[in-house]
């Protein structure tokens, strides 16, 4: 125990917009704090002047013509809304 | 006739020269299907109805003059995670259980050219999240050699609906071992191709720089000619790489002769069952009987390989997953009177324990005052780890190991500590950080009749290697047992 507090468990939920329960942060809380515990041995290994990377291929940006294409309707991307009304997205009072 | 256990290139000779029709093929996997899916639970939702409609249709064209190219007629497992325009893709969670996509995945438009067989979504961890299919919301997959062991994960569906021959073959994704992992705990051939190879617009992302769709099927040939149709240039994936795609069956021969192999220490060390490393030196024996040089190799980043995907891709779930908000599409709570509640309780209810602590573990990491020591880090041992491999390829042609440190175990054995869970996943992580082909073929089965799997791991764009491998030692080894199911 150590790396991670019931604190820092809370404040990351909020941050990840996850409701956890009062019970389940101790469980939560214990089992993060093993994982990261192990994860943590990165920080032992000599880095000096490496980049670190994002992506195994040399990737660029990828471009195409501006020219207009047929996409998905306005229609069918509310099919699987949970609410909508006066076609767009319903949602609860944004608070 | 029974059809269900033979292999796709088995079946479209048959179909070439009309000993069979489509129709009794699909007929035949379905009747399987009803005989054990009870026991495997390797499907989330059967297409019985329109796959034996399109079945009559193949029929149809063939009786025409129309061609028979490889997967035309064949029916096929598609894990959950790929979108399938119209049925719907669960991902096997509560979020998105109702969740019909309106499009289909790239990889499905190119099966669906073929005239390919849909059976029906197979099931799967949670968002591809764990290696024994214990995490899905439609109830655990079982393993076919033994019901009280899991078959491996996340592409457990598949794995397992191929070893009882529900399917003759299966799509799967692959971001640390989904795809070899439960291929070698089911004894079945699974590959997983270089990153970029296969689109994956279309597929549920999980860990963008890690993932990759990838085929399972009964033998090395069948994923061959499964990569010649899925293989290839997207631009709906800006990752997708710009090249001419061979046809994969040309590297099938059974002639490894002037082929180099190392086997890296670090894999066959810590942890690796005493029965899996016996039969992993087997297997190396005939490969060097084969005539290919075979020689141990230290790859010393690999110790931090599993540390490293720990932080990478939860970082990169915990930002793909952000979309899951109750919003435009999934599971929304209906209670909450206001939006962040609404957030908050879809998510709590919609996603289960291991996709929330996953999520955790990547905020936390890339949160202020964490960045550097976790996310950041990560990168740059990643890189090591990259180097590394170049290195051993500058000598080596394939890489050997183990795919699997253990046989199957125990369902319910490794689901209340997360971290024995991941432990299972050394072998086949290191792969993906670094982009690299990498196959797992039947090596055998333990004295407890449990499936073993060997590994043979590729540089980058070099799947003629590792396809050319797997074909000799699969020919040596001669597996060709059945799950007792």
């Amino acid at each position: 125990m150590g790396r991670i507090s019931k604190d820092d468990v809370k404040h990351v939920a909020k941050l990840a917009e996850l409701e956890i329960g009062q019970k389940e942060i101790e469980k939560i809380t214990s089992q993060l704090d093993k994982i990261l515990d192990y994860v943590a041995e990165v920080s032992k290994v000599d880095t000096e002047g490496i980049t670190p990377i994002s992506h195994i291929l040399d990737i660029k940006n990828v471009l195409r013509e501006d020219v207009p294409k047929k996409s998905i309707t306005q229609e069918s991307a509310l099919e699987n809304a949970p609410d909508e009304v006066d076609s767009g997205f319903k949602v609860p009072k944004i608070d | 006739m029974e059809t269900y256990y033979l292999t796709a290139h088995q079946l479209r000779d048959k179909l070439k020269k009309k000993e069979i029709s489509c129709s009794e093929i699909t007929k035949s996997s379905y009747r399987r299907i009803e005989e054990v899916e009870d026991k495997v639970n390797s499907f989330i939702r059967l297409e019985k109805e329109s796959a034996l409609l399109k079945a009559k249709e193949v029929d149809a064209l063939i009786a025409s003059g129309g061609s028979v190219e490889d997967l035309t007629g064949i029916p096929v497992a598609v894990k959950d995670n790929i979108c399938t325009k119209n049925i719907t893709t669960t991902c096997a969670s509560k979020i998105l259980k109702n969740y019909v996509p309106v499009y289909n995945a790239s990889v499905i438009e190119k099966l669906e050219s073929r005239n390919y067989i849909l059976l029906g979504k197979s099931n799967m961890d949670e968002f591809a999240m764990g290696s024994s299919s214990e995490n899905s919301h439609f109830g655990p997959v079982r393993n076919p050699w033994d019901v009280n062991r899991v078959p491996g994960g996340s592409s457990g569906g598949p794995a397992a609906a191929v070893a009882a021959g529900e399917a003759i073959c299966a799509l799967g994704s692959d971001t640390g071992g989904s795809i070899r992992q439960p291929a070698s705990l089911c004894g079945i051939v699974g590959l997983k191709p270089t990153y970029g190879m296969v689109s994956r617009y279309g597929l549920v992302a999980f860990a963008s720089s890690l993932d990759q769709i990838g085929p399972l099927a009964r033998d090395v040939e069948d994923c061959a000619l499964m990569l010649n149709v899925i293989c290839g240039h997207d631009e709906n994936d800006s990752t997708s790489i710009n090249k001419e795609i061979p046809d994969y069956r040309s590297f099938l021969k059974p002639d490894i002769k002037d082929l180099k192999i190392g086997v890296p220490s670090e894999l066959m060390v810590e942890g690796i069952d005493g029965e899996v490393k016996e039969k992993i030196l087997k297997v190396i024996s005939m490969a060097e009987d084969m005539g290919a040089e075979v020689e141990e190799i230290s790859i010393p980043s690999l110790k931090h390989a599993l540390s490293v995907y720990y932080i990478i891709a939860p970082s990169e779930a915990s930002s793909n997953l952000s979309r899951f908000d109750g919003v435009r599409y999934g599971y929304r709570n209906t209670e909450a009177r206001t939006l962040r509640k609404m957030y908050r309780k879809s998510r709590a209810e919609g996603f289960g324990d291991e996709v929330k602590r996953r999520i955790m573990i990547g905020t936390y990491c890339l949160s202020a005052g964490y960045y550097d020591e976790y996310y950041e880090k990560a990168r740059r041992v990643r890189t090591l780890i990259i180097n590394d491999f170049k290195k051993a390829f500058s000598k080596f042609d394939v890489l050997l190991s183990p795919t699997s440190p253990t046989t199957a175990f125990k369902i319910g054995e490794k689901t209340e500590d997360p971290l024995t869970m991941y432990l299972s996943d050394i072998c086949t992580i290191p792969v993906n950080l670094a982009g690299l082909p990498a196959i797992s073929i039947p090596a055998g089965l333990s004295k407890d009749g449990l499936p073993i799997g060997v590994q043979v791991i590729g540089n980058v764009l070099r799947e003629d290697n590792i396809l050319r491998v797997a074909y000799s030692l699969e020919k040596a080894i001669g597996f060709n047992d059945r799950p007792g199911l």
